[in-house]
Protein backbone atom coordinates (compact mmCIF):
# COMPACT_ATOMS: atom_id res chain seq x y z
CA UNK A 1 0.00 0.00 0.00
CA UNK A 2 0.99 3.27 -0.72
CA UNK A 3 2.44 5.49 2.07
CA UNK A 4 0.05 7.89 3.69
CA UNK A 5 1.01 10.79 5.69
CA UNK A 6 -1.05 12.91 8.41
CA UNK A 7 -3.64 15.25 5.87
CA UNK A 8 -2.56 18.57 6.36
CA UNK A 9 -6.04 19.83 4.80
CA UNK A 10 -9.15 18.31 3.16
CA UNK A 11 -7.38 19.22 -0.23
CA UNK A 12 -4.34 17.24 0.86
CA UNK A 13 -6.39 13.93 2.03
CA UNK A 14 -8.19 14.02 -1.08
CA UNK A 15 -4.81 14.13 -2.91
CA UNK A 16 -3.24 11.53 -1.31
CA UNK A 17 -6.31 8.99 -1.79
CA UNK A 18 -7.59 10.15 -4.85
CA UNK A 19 -4.76 11.99 -7.19
CA UNK A 20 -6.76 15.02 -7.52
CA UNK A 21 -3.42 17.17 -8.57
CA UNK A 22 -2.49 14.75 -11.02
CA UNK A 23 -5.90 14.61 -12.62
CA UNK A 24 -6.60 18.26 -12.51
CA UNK A 25 -3.01 18.97 -14.22
CA UNK A 26 -3.81 16.31 -17.11
CA UNK A 27 -7.55 17.09 -17.73
CA UNK A 28 -7.48 20.69 -17.47
CA UNK A 29 -4.50 22.67 -16.75
CA UNK A 30 -2.37 21.20 -19.25
CA UNK A 31 -4.51 19.91 -21.94
CA UNK A 32 -3.69 21.99 -24.32
CA UNK A 33 -5.98 24.04 -26.63
CA UNK A 34 -4.62 25.89 -29.77
CA UNK A 35 -5.27 29.30 -29.89
CA UNK A 36 -6.14 30.10 -33.33
CA UNK A 37 -10.13 28.61 -33.60
CA UNK A 38 -13.16 30.08 -33.53
CA UNK A 39 -16.52 30.03 -31.98
CA UNK A 40 -17.24 26.67 -33.99
CA UNK A 41 -14.84 24.73 -32.11
CA UNK A 42 -17.42 25.23 -28.81
CA UNK A 43 -20.36 23.28 -30.30
CA UNK A 44 -18.38 20.50 -28.25
CA UNK A 45 -19.07 22.19 -25.13
CA UNK A 46 -22.22 22.87 -26.12
CA UNK A 47 -23.15 19.33 -26.97
CA UNK A 48 -21.67 18.34 -23.71
CA UNK A 49 -24.04 21.14 -22.06
CA UNK A 50 -27.27 19.90 -23.90
CA UNK A 51 -26.74 16.35 -22.99
CA UNK A 52 -26.34 17.57 -19.19
CA UNK A 53 -29.91 19.28 -19.56
CA UNK A 54 -31.37 16.26 -21.41
CA UNK A 55 -30.53 14.07 -18.77
CA UNK A 56 -31.85 16.70 -15.64
CA UNK A 57 -34.62 16.53 -17.31
CA UNK A 58 -35.34 13.55 -18.92
CA UNK A 59 -35.24 12.49 -14.89
CA UNK A 60 -37.37 14.54 -13.98
CA UNK A 61 -39.93 13.47 -16.30
CA UNK A 62 -39.11 10.05 -15.88
CA UNK A 63 -40.56 10.05 -12.53
CA UNK A 64 -43.97 10.45 -13.78
CA UNK A 65 -43.93 9.01 -17.15
CA UNK A 66 -46.06 5.45 -17.24
CA UNK A 67 -44.56 3.23 -20.08
CA UNK A 68 -47.97 1.18 -20.69
CA UNK A 69 -50.08 1.90 -23.98
CA UNK A 70 -53.14 2.70 -21.79
CA UNK A 71 -51.71 5.08 -19.32
CA UNK A 72 -48.60 6.56 -21.85
CA UNK A 73 -50.47 9.52 -23.43
CA UNK A 74 -52.13 10.61 -19.85
CA UNK A 75 -49.08 10.41 -18.13
CA UNK A 76 -47.34 13.18 -20.21
CA UNK A 77 -49.96 14.78 -21.74
CA UNK A 78 -52.36 15.48 -18.31
CA UNK A 79 -50.56 14.45 -15.27
CA UNK A 80 -47.13 15.79 -16.90
CA UNK A 81 -48.45 18.70 -18.22
CA UNK A 82 -51.06 19.38 -16.21
CA UNK A 83 -50.84 18.12 -12.82
CA UNK A 84 -46.97 18.11 -11.92
CA UNK A 85 -45.99 21.32 -10.90
CA UNK A 86 -43.29 22.55 -13.52
CA UNK A 87 -43.59 19.29 -15.55
CA UNK A 88 -44.55 21.73 -18.11
CA UNK A 89 -40.54 23.31 -18.20
CA UNK A 90 -39.54 19.41 -18.17
CA UNK A 91 -40.96 18.52 -21.03
CA UNK A 92 -40.71 21.60 -23.12
CA UNK A 93 -36.96 21.39 -21.81
CA UNK A 94 -36.85 17.74 -22.78
CA UNK A 95 -38.16 18.33 -26.26
CA UNK A 96 -36.85 21.28 -27.50
CA UNK A 97 -33.32 19.95 -26.06
CA UNK A 98 -33.91 17.19 -28.17
CA UNK A 99 -34.29 18.96 -31.80
CA UNK A 100 -31.65 21.18 -30.91
CA UNK A 101 -29.05 19.29 -29.85
CA UNK A 102 -28.76 17.68 -33.75
CA UNK A 103 -28.58 21.39 -34.75
CA UNK A 104 -25.71 21.12 -32.87
CA UNK A 105 -24.43 18.21 -33.94
CA UNK A 106 -25.04 18.79 -37.37
CA UNK A 107 -23.42 22.24 -36.91
CA UNK A 108 -20.56 20.42 -35.17
CA UNK A 109 -20.05 17.91 -38.29
CA UNK A 110 -20.01 20.08 -40.70
CA UNK A 111 -17.21 22.30 -38.90
CA UNK A 112 -15.17 19.15 -38.69
CA UNK A 113 -15.62 18.69 -42.98
CA UNK A 114 -15.08 22.37 -43.57
CA UNK A 115 -11.78 22.36 -41.39
CA UNK A 116 -10.43 18.81 -42.48
CA UNK A 117 -10.35 17.75 -38.70
CA UNK A 118 -11.58 14.26 -39.91
CA UNK A 119 -8.30 13.65 -41.35
CA UNK A 120 -5.41 12.01 -40.99
CA UNK A 121 -4.38 11.04 -37.33
CA UNK A 122 -8.00 12.07 -36.28
CA UNK A 123 -9.68 9.30 -37.81
CA UNK A 124 -10.50 8.07 -34.58
CA UNK A 125 -12.57 11.35 -33.26
CA UNK A 126 -14.73 11.61 -36.59
CA UNK A 127 -15.76 7.69 -35.92
CA UNK A 128 -16.67 7.88 -32.88
CA UNK A 129 -18.52 11.21 -33.04
CA UNK A 130 -20.81 9.62 -35.93
CA UNK A 131 -21.13 6.44 -33.95
CA UNK A 132 -22.04 9.46 -31.26
CA UNK A 133 -24.48 10.76 -33.78
CA UNK A 134 -25.99 7.32 -34.33
CA UNK A 135 -27.00 6.64 -31.14
CA UNK A 136 -28.24 10.17 -30.81
CA UNK A 137 -30.56 8.94 -33.65
CA UNK A 138 -31.50 5.93 -32.24
CA UNK A 139 -31.97 8.01 -28.78
CA UNK A 140 -34.21 10.57 -30.63
CA UNK A 141 -36.41 7.82 -32.51
CA UNK A 142 -36.78 5.78 -28.86
CA UNK A 143 -37.89 8.65 -27.15
CA UNK A 144 -40.49 10.17 -29.77
CA UNK A 145 -42.15 6.47 -29.22
CA UNK A 146 -42.70 6.94 -25.61
CA UNK A 147 -45.61 9.75 -25.52
CA UNK A 148 -47.82 7.54 -27.50
CA UNK A 149 -49.37 9.59 -29.50
CA UNK A 150 -50.05 8.79 -33.26
CA UNK A 151 -46.73 10.19 -35.04
CA UNK A 152 -45.57 7.56 -32.49
CA UNK A 153 -47.06 4.82 -33.56
CA UNK A 154 -46.85 5.09 -36.68
CA UNK A 155 -43.16 6.02 -36.79
CA UNK A 156 -42.57 3.06 -35.04
CA UNK A 157 -44.40 1.08 -37.64
CA UNK A 158 -42.66 2.71 -40.51
CA UNK A 159 -39.35 2.43 -39.35
CA UNK A 160 -39.46 -0.68 -37.69
CA UNK A 161 -40.59 -1.89 -40.94
CA UNK A 162 -37.56 -0.79 -42.56
CA UNK A 163 -35.96 -3.97 -40.84
CA UNK A 164 -37.91 -6.26 -43.35
CA UNK A 165 -35.18 -5.28 -45.66
CA UNK A 166 -37.61 -4.77 -48.39
CA UNK A 167 -38.19 -7.73 -50.68
CA UNK A 168 -36.11 -9.85 -48.38
CA UNK A 169 -39.32 -9.85 -46.12
CA UNK A 170 -37.69 -10.62 -42.91
CA UNK A 171 -40.83 -9.97 -41.24
CA UNK A 172 -39.75 -12.36 -38.04
CA UNK A 173 -36.97 -9.48 -37.76
CA UNK A 174 -39.43 -6.90 -37.47
CA UNK A 175 -41.67 -8.96 -35.14
CA UNK A 176 -38.63 -10.13 -32.93
CA UNK A 177 -37.47 -6.48 -32.68
CA UNK A 178 -41.35 -5.52 -32.20
CA UNK A 179 -41.87 -7.96 -29.36
CA UNK A 180 -45.77 -8.27 -31.15
CA UNK A 181 -46.87 -7.80 -34.69
CA UNK A 182 -47.46 -4.26 -34.66
CA UNK A 183 -45.86 -1.70 -32.04
CA UNK A 184 -47.87 -2.45 -29.01
CA UNK A 185 -46.95 -3.17 -25.00
CA UNK A 186 -43.77 -5.15 -25.54
CA UNK A 187 -42.35 -2.37 -28.38
CA UNK A 188 -43.33 0.47 -25.53
CA UNK A 189 -41.38 -1.04 -22.55
CA UNK A 190 -38.66 -2.14 -24.69
CA UNK A 191 -38.20 1.60 -26.38
CA UNK A 192 -38.81 2.68 -23.25
CA UNK A 193 -35.65 0.49 -21.31
CA UNK A 194 -33.41 1.54 -24.55
CA UNK A 195 -34.24 5.28 -24.07
CA UNK A 196 -33.55 5.53 -20.40
CA UNK A 197 -30.57 3.45 -19.82
CA UNK A 198 -29.15 1.17 -22.48
CA UNK A 199 -28.71 4.17 -25.13
CA UNK A 200 -27.73 6.62 -22.63
CA UNK A 201 -25.25 4.11 -21.20
CA UNK A 202 -23.50 3.55 -24.79
CA UNK A 203 -23.73 7.57 -25.38
CA UNK A 204 -22.19 7.95 -22.19
CA UNK A 205 -19.36 5.43 -23.03
CA UNK A 206 -18.56 6.83 -27.16
CA UNK A 207 -18.74 10.59 -25.12
CA UNK A 208 -15.43 9.15 -23.44
CA UNK A 209 -14.07 7.56 -26.55
CA UNK A 210 -14.68 10.38 -28.26
CA UNK A 211 -12.78 12.71 -25.90
CA UNK A 212 -10.30 10.22 -25.69
CA UNK A 213 -10.14 10.48 -29.16
CA UNK A 214 -8.70 13.92 -28.75
CA UNK A 215 -5.78 13.49 -26.72
CA UNK A 216 -3.05 12.59 -28.87
CA UNK A 217 -3.87 13.95 -32.14
CA UNK A 218 -5.46 17.28 -30.42
CA UNK A 219 -7.92 19.46 -31.84
CA UNK A 220 -7.74 20.53 -35.11
CA UNK A 221 -7.41 24.76 -35.54
CA UNK A 222 -8.62 27.32 -38.01
CA UNK A 223 -5.95 26.78 -40.41
CA UNK A 224 -4.93 23.18 -39.95
CA UNK A 225 -1.21 23.96 -39.04
CA UNK A 226 0.60 21.12 -37.72
CA UNK A 227 2.75 21.79 -34.64
CA UNK A 228 4.34 20.55 -31.59
CA UNK A 229 2.40 20.79 -28.92
CA UNK A 230 4.95 19.94 -26.53
CA UNK A 231 7.05 22.59 -27.57
CA UNK A 232 4.13 25.36 -27.64
CA UNK A 233 2.63 23.74 -24.10
CA UNK A 234 6.95 24.00 -22.64
CA UNK A 235 6.80 27.61 -24.18
CA UNK A 236 3.71 28.47 -22.22
CA UNK A 237 4.43 26.71 -19.24
CA UNK A 238 7.66 29.13 -19.09
CA UNK A 239 5.82 31.87 -19.11
CA UNK A 240 5.67 32.88 -22.77
CA UNK A 241 2.29 33.23 -23.04
CA UNK A 242 2.28 35.38 -26.02
CA UNK A 243 4.12 33.25 -28.13
CA UNK A 244 3.27 29.74 -27.60
CA UNK A 245 0.26 28.63 -29.58
CA UNK A 246 -1.66 26.96 -27.49
CA UNK A 247 -3.35 27.85 -23.98
CA UNK A 248 -4.66 26.16 -21.39
CA UNK A 249 -7.94 24.11 -21.45
CA UNK A 250 -9.10 25.56 -18.13
CA UNK A 251 -9.43 28.04 -17.02
CA UNK A 252 -8.03 29.97 -20.10
CA UNK A 253 -9.73 28.18 -23.03
CA UNK A 254 -12.95 27.31 -20.84
CA UNK A 255 -13.56 30.71 -20.36
CA UNK A 256 -14.32 31.12 -24.22
CA UNK A 257 -16.32 27.53 -23.97
CA UNK A 258 -18.72 29.13 -21.31
CA UNK A 259 -19.01 32.27 -23.30
CA UNK A 260 -20.44 30.55 -26.28
CA UNK A 261 -22.74 28.14 -24.02
CA UNK A 262 -24.02 31.25 -22.54
CA UNK A 263 -25.52 32.93 -25.87
CA UNK A 264 -26.50 29.33 -27.18
CA UNK A 265 -28.42 29.29 -23.33
CA UNK A 266 -30.00 32.25 -24.16
CA UNK A 267 -31.54 31.15 -27.28
CA UNK A 268 -32.10 27.93 -26.05
CA UNK A 269 -34.52 28.70 -23.01
CA UNK A 270 -36.01 31.98 -25.63
CA UNK A 271 -37.17 28.37 -27.74
CA UNK A 272 -38.25 26.69 -24.63
CA UNK A 273 -40.40 29.56 -23.28
CA UNK A 274 -41.91 31.09 -26.51
CA UNK A 275 -41.57 29.05 -29.07
CA UNK A 276 -41.56 25.64 -27.93
CA UNK A 277 -43.96 24.11 -30.47
CA UNK A 278 -41.83 23.86 -33.03
CA UNK A 279 -40.39 20.55 -31.19
CA UNK A 280 -43.81 19.08 -30.83
CA UNK A 281 -46.20 17.43 -33.35
CA UNK A 282 -49.62 18.37 -33.96
CA UNK A 283 -50.67 14.75 -34.64
CA UNK A 284 -48.69 13.39 -31.78
CA UNK A 285 -51.34 15.23 -29.47
CA UNK A 286 -53.96 12.26 -30.74
CA UNK A 287 -53.93 9.20 -28.90
CA UNK A 288 -52.36 6.27 -31.12
CA UNK A 289 -55.02 4.39 -33.34
CA UNK A 290 -53.23 1.01 -35.02
CA UNK A 291 -56.21 1.48 -37.45
CA UNK A 292 -56.12 4.89 -38.17
CA UNK A 293 -53.50 6.49 -39.96
CA UNK A 294 -52.08 10.29 -40.19
CA UNK A 295 -52.84 11.76 -43.68
CA UNK A 296 -49.39 12.71 -44.21
CA UNK A 297 -46.09 10.78 -42.59
CA UNK A 298 -42.99 12.55 -41.60
CA UNK A 299 -40.61 11.91 -39.01
CA UNK A 300 -38.90 14.90 -36.80
CA UNK A 301 -36.52 17.73 -38.94
CA UNK A 302 -33.69 16.25 -38.17
CA UNK A 303 -34.28 12.71 -40.26
CA UNK A 304 -35.81 14.32 -42.98
CA UNK A 305 -32.50 14.54 -45.39
CA UNK A 306 -32.13 10.97 -45.16
CA UNK A 307 -35.92 10.17 -44.82
CA UNK A 308 -35.85 11.64 -48.43
CA UNK A 309 -33.30 9.83 -49.78
CA UNK A 310 -35.26 6.40 -48.75
CA UNK A 311 -38.36 8.05 -50.39
CA UNK A 312 -38.53 9.29 -54.11
CA UNK A 313 -37.04 5.58 -55.14
CA UNK A 314 -38.88 2.28 -55.54
CA UNK A 315 -39.07 0.19 -52.35
CA UNK A 316 -35.57 -1.76 -52.61
CA UNK A 317 -33.31 0.98 -54.12
CA UNK A 318 -34.65 3.06 -51.91
CA UNK A 319 -33.50 0.97 -48.98
CA UNK A 320 -30.19 0.83 -50.27
CA UNK A 321 -29.91 4.47 -50.81
CA UNK A 322 -30.78 4.86 -47.43
CA UNK A 323 -28.12 2.84 -46.32
CA UNK A 324 -25.74 4.16 -47.76
CA UNK A 325 -26.98 8.22 -46.71
CA UNK A 326 -26.93 5.98 -42.82
CA UNK A 327 -22.61 4.42 -44.01
CA UNK A 328 -21.15 6.84 -46.09
CA UNK A 329 -20.18 9.77 -43.83
CA UNK A 330 -18.06 7.14 -41.74
CA UNK A 331 -15.82 6.78 -44.52
CA UNK A 332 -15.15 10.18 -45.06
CA UNK A 333 -11.82 10.10 -43.80
CA UNK A 334 -10.72 7.82 -46.55
CA UNK A 335 -13.11 9.01 -49.21
CA UNK A 336 -11.43 12.19 -48.78
CA UNK A 337 -7.88 11.63 -50.53
CA UNK A 338 -6.36 14.85 -50.06
CA UNK A 339 -3.76 14.93 -47.31
CA UNK A 340 -4.66 18.44 -46.44
CA UNK A 341 -6.12 19.52 -43.13
CA UNK A 342 -7.01 23.36 -44.39
CA UNK A 343 -10.37 25.04 -44.17
CA UNK A 344 -12.52 24.23 -47.32
CA UNK A 345 -11.76 27.50 -48.71
CA UNK A 346 -8.13 27.06 -49.59
CA UNK A 347 -9.23 23.50 -51.26
CA UNK A 348 -10.15 24.50 -54.88
CA UNK A 349 -12.79 22.01 -55.99
CA UNK A 350 -13.59 21.06 -52.41
CA UNK A 351 -15.15 23.96 -51.60
CA UNK A 352 -17.90 24.04 -54.00
CA UNK A 353 -18.41 20.61 -52.84
CA UNK A 354 -18.91 21.10 -49.53
CA UNK A 355 -21.18 23.74 -50.02
CA UNK A 356 -23.01 21.73 -52.32
CA UNK A 357 -23.31 19.25 -49.76
CA UNK A 358 -24.91 21.80 -47.46
CA UNK A 359 -26.82 23.28 -50.11
CA UNK A 360 -28.59 19.32 -50.77
CA UNK A 361 -28.88 18.40 -47.46
CA UNK A 362 -31.17 21.48 -46.77
CA UNK A 363 -33.47 21.15 -50.14
CA UNK A 364 -33.55 17.62 -48.85
CA UNK A 365 -34.96 18.46 -45.62
CA UNK A 366 -37.06 20.32 -46.75
CA UNK A 367 -38.53 18.03 -50.04
CA UNK A 368 -38.95 15.26 -46.92
CA UNK A 369 -41.62 17.73 -45.22
CA UNK A 370 -43.38 18.15 -48.41
CA UNK A 371 -45.72 15.62 -49.28
CA UNK A 372 -44.32 13.43 -51.97
CA UNK A 373 -46.02 14.79 -54.97
CA UNK A 374 -45.48 16.43 -58.25
CA UNK A 375 -42.48 18.89 -58.72
CA UNK A 376 -41.59 17.91 -55.10
CA UNK A 377 -41.18 14.18 -56.14
CA UNK A 378 -38.94 15.60 -58.45
CA UNK A 379 -36.93 18.15 -57.04
CA UNK A 380 -36.56 15.46 -53.83
CA UNK A 381 -35.37 12.57 -57.02
CA UNK A 382 -32.57 15.11 -57.72
CA UNK A 383 -31.36 15.72 -54.63
CA UNK A 384 -31.18 12.22 -53.69
CA UNK A 385 -29.26 11.74 -56.48
CA UNK A 386 -27.42 14.65 -56.24
CA UNK A 387 -25.99 13.54 -52.86
CA UNK A 388 -24.87 10.04 -53.87
CA UNK A 389 -23.34 11.72 -56.76
CA UNK A 390 -21.46 13.68 -54.69
CA UNK A 391 -19.79 11.23 -52.57
CA UNK A 392 -18.76 9.13 -55.58
CA UNK A 393 -16.87 12.12 -57.24
CA UNK A 394 -15.49 13.15 -53.86
CA UNK A 395 -12.64 10.91 -54.29
CA UNK A 396 -11.59 12.30 -57.76
CA UNK A 397 -12.19 15.85 -57.10
CA UNK A 398 -9.86 15.34 -54.10
CA UNK A 399 -7.17 13.10 -55.50
CA UNK A 400 -6.09 15.64 -57.57
CA UNK A 401 -6.01 18.65 -54.85
CA UNK A 402 -2.53 20.46 -55.00
CA UNK A 403 -0.73 20.19 -51.50
CA UNK A 404 -1.98 23.50 -49.32
CA UNK B 1 -5.02 -22.35 -20.16
CA UNK B 2 -5.90 -19.22 -22.46
CA UNK B 3 -7.76 -21.57 -24.41
CA UNK B 4 -9.88 -23.29 -21.77
CA UNK B 5 -10.60 -19.69 -20.54
CA UNK B 6 -11.72 -19.14 -23.81
CA UNK B 7 -13.77 -22.12 -24.42
CA UNK B 8 -15.83 -21.51 -20.92
CA UNK B 9 -16.57 -17.72 -22.03
CA UNK B 10 -17.43 -18.51 -25.40
CA UNK B 11 -20.20 -21.19 -23.73
CA UNK B 12 -21.15 -18.66 -21.45
CA UNK B 13 -21.57 -15.91 -24.34
CA UNK B 14 -23.19 -18.03 -26.35
CA UNK B 15 -25.87 -18.81 -23.66
CA UNK B 16 -26.31 -15.62 -22.70
CA UNK B 17 -26.80 -14.00 -26.24
CA UNK B 18 -29.54 -16.74 -26.85
CA UNK B 19 -31.38 -16.02 -23.88
CA UNK B 20 -31.31 -12.58 -24.42
CA UNK B 21 -32.56 -13.14 -28.23
CA UNK B 22 -35.70 -15.29 -26.48
CA UNK B 23 -36.54 -12.86 -24.42
CA UNK B 24 -37.09 -10.33 -26.75
CA UNK B 25 -39.25 -12.86 -28.52
CA UNK B 26 -43.16 -12.40 -28.97
CA UNK B 27 -44.76 -13.57 -25.59
CA UNK B 28 -46.83 -17.14 -25.94
CA UNK B 29 -50.12 -14.38 -25.20
CA UNK B 30 -48.86 -12.39 -27.81
CA UNK B 31 -48.54 -15.10 -30.40
CA UNK B 32 -51.52 -16.80 -29.57
CA UNK B 33 -53.64 -13.44 -30.07
CA UNK B 34 -52.16 -13.73 -33.26
CA UNK B 35 -55.53 -15.91 -34.56
CA UNK B 36 -58.69 -13.99 -35.26
CA UNK B 37 -61.79 -15.62 -36.64
CA UNK B 38 -63.92 -13.96 -38.62
CA UNK B 39 -67.61 -14.71 -39.94
CA UNK B 40 -68.28 -13.83 -43.12
CA UNK B 41 -72.54 -13.75 -43.22
CA UNK B 42 -72.76 -10.68 -41.95
CA UNK B 43 -71.01 -9.47 -44.82
CA UNK B 44 -72.39 -7.58 -47.48
CA UNK B 45 -71.66 -6.71 -51.33
CA UNK B 46 -69.86 -3.87 -51.98
CA UNK B 47 -69.47 -2.27 -48.17
CA UNK B 48 -66.26 -3.11 -46.69
CA UNK B 49 -65.54 -4.52 -43.41
CA UNK B 50 -62.77 -3.84 -41.45
CA UNK B 51 -61.18 -6.46 -38.81
CA UNK B 52 -58.44 -6.36 -36.48
CA UNK B 53 -55.28 -8.88 -36.68
CA UNK B 54 -52.38 -8.95 -35.11
CA UNK B 55 -53.03 -4.95 -34.28
CA UNK B 56 -53.38 -4.63 -38.00
CA UNK B 57 -56.57 -3.63 -40.00
CA UNK B 58 -58.41 -6.87 -42.25
CA UNK B 59 -60.04 -5.30 -45.16
CA UNK B 60 -63.08 -7.92 -46.03
CA UNK B 61 -64.89 -6.93 -49.56
CA UNK B 62 -67.54 -9.03 -50.25
CA UNK B 63 -67.95 -8.44 -54.47
CA UNK B 64 -71.30 -8.47 -56.23
CA UNK B 65 -71.78 -10.98 -59.45
CA UNK B 66 -71.39 -8.10 -61.40
CA UNK B 67 -67.42 -6.98 -59.88
CA UNK B 68 -66.96 -10.93 -60.40
CA UNK B 69 -68.23 -10.82 -64.17
CA UNK B 70 -66.02 -7.79 -64.77
CA UNK B 71 -62.63 -8.67 -63.08
CA UNK B 72 -59.25 -10.00 -65.10
CA UNK B 73 -57.66 -13.25 -64.34
CA UNK B 74 -55.16 -11.93 -62.42
CA UNK B 75 -58.39 -10.43 -59.84
CA UNK B 76 -59.83 -13.55 -59.76
CA UNK B 77 -57.08 -15.16 -58.55
CA UNK B 78 -57.10 -13.30 -55.69
CA UNK B 79 -60.75 -13.69 -54.44
CA UNK B 80 -61.19 -16.25 -51.69
CA UNK B 81 -64.36 -17.65 -52.24
CA UNK B 82 -66.29 -18.81 -49.12
CA UNK B 83 -69.93 -20.57 -49.73
CA UNK B 84 -70.12 -19.58 -53.45
CA UNK B 85 -69.39 -15.93 -52.78
CA UNK B 86 -65.95 -14.12 -53.95
CA UNK B 87 -64.47 -12.21 -51.26
CA UNK B 88 -61.00 -9.83 -51.37
CA UNK B 89 -59.41 -10.34 -47.62
CA UNK B 90 -56.28 -8.32 -47.24
CA UNK B 91 -54.23 -6.70 -44.81
CA UNK B 92 -55.55 -3.11 -45.57
CA UNK B 93 -52.30 -1.10 -45.23
CA UNK B 94 -50.81 0.59 -48.43
CA UNK B 95 -47.44 -1.51 -49.33
CA UNK B 96 -45.88 2.10 -49.64
CA UNK B 97 -45.69 3.45 -46.30
CA UNK B 98 -48.38 1.61 -44.48
CA UNK B 99 -51.24 3.68 -44.28
CA UNK B 100 -54.69 2.74 -44.44
CA UNK B 101 -56.72 3.88 -47.52
CA UNK B 102 -60.27 3.98 -48.11
CA UNK B 103 -62.77 2.42 -49.91
CA UNK B 104 -64.81 4.27 -52.43
CA UNK B 105 -67.87 2.41 -53.33
CA UNK B 106 -68.90 3.93 -56.31
CA UNK B 107 -65.51 3.55 -57.76
CA UNK B 108 -65.16 -0.31 -56.31
CA UNK B 109 -61.37 1.05 -55.32
CA UNK B 110 -59.07 2.31 -52.63
CA UNK B 111 -57.79 5.68 -52.57
CA UNK B 112 -54.50 6.01 -49.91
CA UNK B 113 -54.85 9.86 -49.34
CA UNK B 114 -51.72 9.98 -47.96
CA UNK B 115 -49.58 10.02 -50.94
CA UNK B 116 -52.44 9.48 -53.56
CA UNK B 117 -51.62 5.67 -54.39
CA UNK B 118 -54.77 3.54 -55.62
CA UNK B 119 -55.93 -0.01 -55.20
CA UNK B 120 -58.74 -2.12 -57.15
CA UNK B 121 -61.54 -4.21 -55.43
CA UNK B 122 -58.81 -7.35 -55.88
CA UNK B 123 -56.01 -4.80 -53.49
CA UNK B 124 -53.97 -4.50 -56.63
CA UNK B 125 -52.31 -1.67 -56.62
CA UNK B 126 -53.14 0.61 -60.11
CA UNK B 127 -51.62 3.76 -59.05
CA UNK B 128 -47.97 4.40 -57.61
CA UNK B 129 -46.30 5.34 -55.23
CA UNK B 130 -47.24 1.58 -53.45
CA UNK B 131 -44.92 -0.57 -55.52
CA UNK B 132 -46.90 -4.30 -54.60
CA UNK B 133 -50.55 -5.21 -53.95
CA UNK B 134 -51.80 -4.83 -50.64
CA UNK B 135 -51.10 -8.39 -48.65
CA UNK B 136 -53.03 -11.17 -48.23
CA UNK B 137 -52.51 -12.91 -44.73
CA UNK B 138 -52.46 -16.26 -43.79
CA UNK B 139 -56.44 -17.67 -43.68
CA UNK B 140 -57.94 -21.09 -43.35
CA UNK B 141 -61.44 -20.88 -44.48
CA UNK B 142 -63.95 -22.92 -42.24
CA UNK B 143 -67.70 -23.15 -42.90
CA UNK B 144 -68.63 -19.70 -43.33
CA UNK B 145 -65.60 -18.51 -41.47
CA UNK B 146 -62.44 -17.88 -42.26
CA UNK B 147 -59.75 -18.11 -39.20
CA UNK B 148 -56.81 -15.61 -39.42
CA UNK B 149 -53.26 -16.12 -38.76
CA UNK B 150 -53.83 -19.81 -40.30
CA UNK B 151 -52.65 -21.39 -43.10
CA UNK B 152 -54.94 -23.54 -44.86
CA UNK B 153 -55.15 -25.23 -47.94
CA UNK B 154 -56.13 -22.98 -50.39
CA UNK B 155 -53.93 -19.83 -48.51
CA UNK B 156 -51.10 -22.87 -49.66
CA UNK B 157 -52.27 -23.02 -53.02
CA UNK B 158 -52.49 -19.46 -53.68
CA UNK B 159 -48.92 -19.04 -52.29
CA UNK B 160 -47.89 -22.25 -54.66
CA UNK B 161 -49.55 -20.47 -57.82
CA UNK B 162 -47.64 -17.25 -56.66
CA UNK B 163 -50.50 -14.88 -56.23
CA UNK B 164 -49.60 -13.80 -52.49
CA UNK B 165 -47.94 -10.62 -52.27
Amino acid sequence: MAHFTKATSVHDWLNQRLAIDTLQRVLSKEYWIPKNINFLWAMGMVLAFTFGILLVSGIFLLMYYQPHVDTAFDSVNFTIMREVEFGWLWRHVHAVAASVVFLIIYIHMLTGIYYGSYKKGREMIWISGMLLFVAFSAEAFSGYMLPWGQMSYWAGMVITNLFSLGSLEFNGLVEWIRGDYVPGQAFLDRFFMLHVLLIPLAILGLIGLHFGALRIPHVNNQDGEEFDFDEEAAKYKAGNKKESKVIAFANDFLSKDMFVVSIYLIFFFYLVFWHFGFAMDAINFDPADGLKTPPHIYPEWYFLWSYEILRPFPKDPGLVAFGFAQVIFFLLPWLDRSPNAVPASRRGLFFFWFWAMVIDLIILTAMGKLPPQGIYSTIGLFAAWAFIGLWVILPFITRNEKRA
Amino acid sequence: MGKVFGAVAGVGAVGALYAMKKSWDPLPSVKAAGFTTVDLSAAEPNKLMVEKWRGKPIFILKKTPEMVAKQSAEQTARDIVVNGENFLICIGLCTHLGCIPAYREAKQDFKCACHGGEFDSSGIDTLAPPPSPMVIPPFNVKGNTVVLGEEGETYRQMKDAGVLA
